[in-house]
Parts: C-alpha cells; sequence; structure tokens
C-alpha cells in the first residue's frame, strides 16, 4: 500500500497512471508561473501548483490534472485555474475517453483573492462544458488538504467523485468557521468531528461521493478505472432527483433535537445507516457496505 | 441600492415580486416578455436552504417556460458560515444551483447576473459567475473572503490587505476592478432598463471572461495560458 | 527574520570546472511549502553552472553560498542550471532536495 495522501501531486501521477504514459503540457520548464505572488514576497512555483498533460489508464486515453496541496493549500490562482481551463477546453476538442482531476486544494488562492475567484469560476463552467459533451469527469479526493472552497462546489459538478477516508469534501473549512461563529460552532481541533462533518467516510454515507477507498493509490487507480465509462450528463430529471434528494436531507434533522448529541450519526440513522455511532471506528470496507441506496 | 428600488426602476411599481426573508423571487414584463427574477437581499448568506429555494425556481423555469429569461440578483456575504451546512453538503447544494442555471443556460434561457450590493465568494460562484455573463451596479463590491479572515488563512498582515485592498486590482473589491479584469461584463449605469435591455440581447453565451481580462489589461496571463495549453504538443 | 518582507530575494552563484552534464529532460523535485523548496535542473549551453536562487528567506546569501560550494564539490557539474525556489528550507534539506534532483538526472552521471 502506497499512501495517496503522502504522495506529492507529481508521484500520484506517476503511480496512478499507466506507467510511464503521462505527458506534461506546460512543464515547469517553461516557468509559466503566477504574475501575482512576487508583490507579496512569496516564492512562486514552476508550474503553479498544477501539473496537466495527457496520460493513459489502463490503456484508455485520459486528461489529467494533479493539483499540489503543499504550494499555497493547493489554491487556485489565474495561471493554475487557466491551465485547469486549457485542459478541459482541449478534452472538448480532442475528446479523451475522461478527465481526471486530482483535487487537494482549498479553494480560491487568497493570495490572488479577485482573479483566483474568476478562475476557480471558469474551470467550473470549462468543467460543466466537458460534461455536457458527454466526456466523463471523474474527480479524486484524498489528499491531507482536502478539496474546499469553491473547488468543493467544482468538484460535486464532476460525473463522478472518488475519495478515500482520509479525505475530505467541503465548502468553508473549519477554521473559518470556528473563527465566524466560535468554538462551540465548530471546534476546529476536533479532528473526529472534522471528519465527521467533512471526511470521506461521511460523504460516501450520504452519497455526496461515489466510491470510497483506502488510503492507497493503487485503490485509487482501480477506482478510477471503473468510473471511465460513466458520462451522466445533466438533465431536468436528473436535476429533479438530485433536488428531491437535497430537499429530504434538508430536512432530516428538522424533528429530531440535536443539542448536545452527535449530528452526524443522527443524520447516519436518519437516512437509515445501521449503527450509525460506530461508523469513525469501522473500517473502509465495512463502511463501504452500510450504505443503502 | 434597495432591491425594491431597483427592482421597480427596472420593472415598474407593479413588478409582483416579493421578499420571503432573504429570498427575492418575482415573474416581472419586461419589454413586452416575462422574465424569471431570483435574487437574495440583506447581504443574505447562502446556505442549503438558500440555495435549493433558488434552484427550484430555475428547475421550475426549465420545465414550465422554456426559453424564459432569468434575471439573477445578488446581494449575498458568501456561503452561511455553520457546521450544519457542511455536514448537509453546501457544497453539494450550490454545485445543484450551478447546474440547474447551467443547463437552462443551454437550454436557451438567457442567464444575467447582476450584483446591486455585495457578492462574496462561494455566494458569487454560483449565481453571477455561473450565468452568461454578470453585471454590477457601480457602488457594489466584490470580494473572496473579509480581511480580518483573509489575514487568518495567508499570515497576511491585515494592515498590508488592508493597504492592497486600496491600491491593488487584485484585492481591490470595487466592481471596476472586476470589469477590468473580465469577472463583470459591465456597470450599468443611468438608464437600468436599456442596461437590461442591451444585456439581454447582446450577452453572449461563451464564457468571454478570460478574452476580456486580456483585452481590457487586468488579467493579462489567463487567456494566453489557455490557448498554450490547446497548443501544446 | 526581517518582519513584512518587501519582496523576493534574488541570489545568482556560478561555477566553473566539472563534467558536463550532458543532455537530459529537466528534472523536479521538491514543493514549494513552508520549510520547503524545489530544485529544478536543466542542460545549459557552456561549460559552467548556473544558480538562480529565488527565496522569502531574506539576508541568507552567504549561507546559500556556502551550500552551493558544496552541491559543487559533491556534484562538479558543467552545462548544468540550477533553479530554486525557496520557502524557508534549512540548509539541510537544501542539499538533500540538490542531491535528489542530480540522482534524477536520465543518463546515470553521478
Amino acid at each position: 500500500m502506497i499512501s495517496y495522501a503522502e504522495c506529492s501531486a507529481r508521484e500520484r501521477l506517476a503511480l496512478l497512471l499507466d506507467a510511464g504514459s503521462f505527458h506534461e503540457w506546460l512543464p515547469p520548464s517553461e516557468r509559466v508561473m503566477s504574475p501575482h505572488l512576487a508583490q507579496l514576497g512569496v516564492p512562486s512555483a514552476f508550474d503553479d501548483g498544477v501539473a496537466v498533460g495527457r496520460a493513459t489508464l489502463d490503456g484508455r486515453s485520459v486528461f489529467v490534472a494533479a493539483q499540489e496541496g503543499a504550494f499555497m493549500g493547493g489554491g487556485v490562482g489565474e495561471v493554475h485555474g487557466a491551465k485547469l481551463v486549457g485542459l478541459m477546453q482541449r478534452a472538448l476538442r480532442d475528446r479523451p475517453a475522461a478527465v481526471l482531476l486530482l483535487a487537494e486544494s482549498g479553494g480560491v488562492r487568497l493570495h490572488e483573492a479577485n482573479a483566483g475567484l474568476i478562475a476557480v469560476s471558469e474551470v467550473m463552467r470549462a468543467l460543466l462544458d466537458v460534461r455536457a459533451a458527454g466526456i466523463p469527469v471523474l474527480v479524486l479526493i484524498g489528499g491531507a488538504n482536502g478539496c474546499f472552497g469553491g473547488m468543493g462546489i467544482v468538484a460535486r459538478c464532476a460525473d463522478h467523485i472518488v475519495m478515500s477516508d482520509v479525505g475530505r469534501l467541503a465548502m468553508s473549512g473549519p477554521e473559518v468557521i470556528e473563527a465566524s461563529h466560535g468554538v462551540d460552532e465548530f471546534d476546529s481541533r476536533d479532528r473526529a468531528l472534522v471528519w465527521r462533518t467533512t471526511g470521506g467516510k461521511h460523504r460516501w454515507l450520504t452519497g455526496d461521493c461515489d466510491a470510497l477507498v483506502e488510503d492507497d493509490v493503487a485503490a485509487f487507480r482501480a477506482a478510477a478505472i471503473a468510473a471511465i465509462g460513466e458520462s451522466k450528463p445533466f438533465t431536468p430529471a436528473a436535476l429533479e432527483q438530485e433536488h428531491a434528494l437535497l430537499t429530504k436531507r434538508l430536512h432530516a434533522l428538522d424533528t429530531t433535537d440535536t443539542t448536545d448529541r452527535d449530528e452526524a450519526a443522527l443524520l447516519w440513522s436518519a437516512l437509515g445507516i445501521a449503527d450509525a455511532r460506530q461508523v469513525p471506528e469501522l473500517s473502509v470496507e465495512a463502511v463501504r457496505a452500510l450504505r443503502t441506496a | 441600492m434597495q432591491w425594491n428600488s431597483l427592482v421597480t426602476q427596472l420593472f415598474g411599481p407593479y413588478h409582483g415580486m416579493r421578499e420571503d426573508g432573504d429570498f427575492l423571487q418575482g415573474e416581472v414584463i419586461f419589454d413586452g416578455e416575462p422574465v424569471a427574477v431570483i435574487g437574495t437581499t440583506n447581504h443574505a448568506p447562502i446556505g442549503v436552504r438558500l440555495a435549493l429555494a433558488q434552484a427550484r425556481v430555475v428547475l421550475d423555469t426549465i420545465t414550465q417556460h422554456p426559453g424564459r429569461p432569468i434575471l439573477l440578483l445578488i446581494d449575498t456575504q458568501g456561503q452561511q458560515l455553520r457546521r450544519r451546512d457542511e455536514l448537509l453538503g453546501i457544497n453539494r447544494a450550490m454545485a445543484h444551483l450551478g447546474a440547474s442555471i447551467d443547463l437552462a443556460r443551454r437550454r436557451g434561457h438567457r442567464v444575467i447576473g447582476l450584483v446591486y450590493d455585495q457578492a462574496l465568494s462561494g455566494g458569487f460562484i454560483t449565481s453571477g459567475l455561473i450565468a452568461d455573463a454578470c453585471y454590477a451596479l457601480p457602488d457594489a463590491e466584490i470580494r473572496v473572503m473579509r480581511i480580518p479572515a483573509m489575514a487568518r488563512v495567508t499570515k497576511l498582515p491585515e494592515e498590508k490587505l488592508t493597504a492592497l485592498s486600496q491600491s491593488n486590482p487584485v484585492f481591490a473589491p470595487g466592481v471596476q476592478n472586476y470589469v477590468a479584469m473580465g469577472g463583470v461584463r459591465a456597470l450599468w449605469r443611468g438608464d437600468l432598463q436599456a442596461c437590461l435591455r442591451d444585456a439581454l440581447a447582446h450577452t453572449p453565451t461563451e464564457d468571454r471572461r478570460a478574452r476580456d481580462g486580456a483585452e481590457r489589461g487586468g488579467r493579462r496571463m489567463a487567456a494566453a495560458v489557455v490557448q498554450r495549453v490547446l497548443d501544446a504538443a | 527574520m526581517s518582519d513584512v518582507p518587501a519582496g523576493l530575494e534574488t541570489l545568482d552563484f556560478s561555477f566553473s570546472g566539472g563534467q558536463p552534464a550532458g543532455a537530459f529532460a529537466p528534472v523536479l523535485v521538491g514543493v514549494v511549502g513552508s520549510g520547503n523548496l524545489e530544485v529544478m535542473l536543466e542542460p545549459a549551453a557552456g561549460k559552467g553552472c548556473a544558480v538562480r536562487v529565488e527565496t522569502s528567506a531574506r539576508g541568507f546569501g552567504p549561507i546559500w553560498q556556502a551550500v552551493m560550494n558544496d552541491f559543487h564539490a559533491r556534484h562538479p557539474l558543467a552545462g548544468l542550471r540550477v533553479s530554486i525556489n525557496d520557502m524557508g528550507a534549512t540548509p539541510a534539506v537544501v542539499s538533500l532536495r540538490l542531491d535528489q534532483a542530480v540522482a534524477e538526472i536520465t543518463g546515470g552521471r553521478p
């Protein structure tokens, strides 16, 4: 087992894709870097924190991007975002079997503020174009930094999400919520609470990710291979179904007094998960078996 | 600007829009044609509930009123910062709203965004920024995050961020910067009805923002980098 | 450490002598994170070894010089361009990354 979380973005690409198949566009030697970081005294990365290119996965042509979580928390800046948009637009033209996004990001790169916000939005629109064209977009989430902010929205625009139990998928980070509404609202240092609220097991049980794997590069590879064929273009019927699911979930805890109780366990119970309180202790395999839908 | 004053200027005093908490909606008549209006007010935090309320109207418009234009009126402080919303998957609810708006666009509905007061971050990504194009009133402001929170996350001092917000287009919240960067297509000044008329008639349906940012000089690299990826061997 | 930095510091070093590195595909090791750095090696025309460092940790020029001197002594390579983006790595980490980068140059040059 090789820990996906402990790998760098480039290590993930080397180990997950077919050996030696990754061909990078705008590699580090081309020095396509951030125009905004130097003014803040922050060093830039030669690839602006994301590697994009083409490869094969189980012999099939895929386009792939991998975000480096250790650089600026994987935050999306002007150039980083444009590399992702370029990858998506190229997919529309060249029609690979799938687009893979190895996502690890805090969302908008705050050091690039306005440019980063617009960039994330452009990535979202480009991804939706690829999806509408019938090319499946697969997002893999398993890095230590998780997939947050605008990238948490972008991820949910994809056809398919694979998460490990180590991974997290959400909008706002616990620190921001704690800073805004206090430690009683969200104790960001309570790791168990953070993972019950945003981690892979929780997202699997609620259906917010489509596959749950161990923190193992080979497991991510297998799950990505399995997902390649599944394009799910949006239709009014599909969106109505999603709307009904989210509405039902919104009301799942309405009649329950959740004061001083574990809301995650209550939600899992409301969703029909047996023995909800045991979930955090269970193995990934056991949690996988719990999902009823 | 107060939403009612804005809507009255656009659609007259009998516009028929209603306010339900922070949520605005209505079917208005503009130049003799119905337009669906969806919006938020009171600098609304967008949680799961409000994201779904907006999506509901978009989906109803797609199924019941094919081709009807949709106007998004934006005044938000961004996503709701609550653990309960994260537990319930607010990112998923926001993606659902974004996907609904995106489907409406693909089905031929013109979707226009207008920031009439403020817009932040997640509350903006799945409203104005996913429309065909976003416009703004001149005094509106758009931000990623408030400075104190930004200072905590970036470890940059508040004083430095404040100074940058005054002088640096990448950080300044004034919508003029967003126009220069291509994020906002244009500002609406003076005759708002004329502005809306023009937007409905001439807003492009493909994403021109990177090109606009390059042409206007506010975001010089994005379009070129996209093209480089397209051209790379 | 100084307070609010006025920007990045750029340091340039050059060395002569050594074995030609030959032709090789650019190598990148490391990541620009706190206490870390990325090192890129590329073949270069000429007989020298040119090093450029961009760092957020200002004021450590003499230490970088010493680290680079040691590096060139361990791996005297000619026709080499070394480019570094640094966010406050210790000399030990810098030396480690440089050695890791050299090890990755294809063609097996030591």
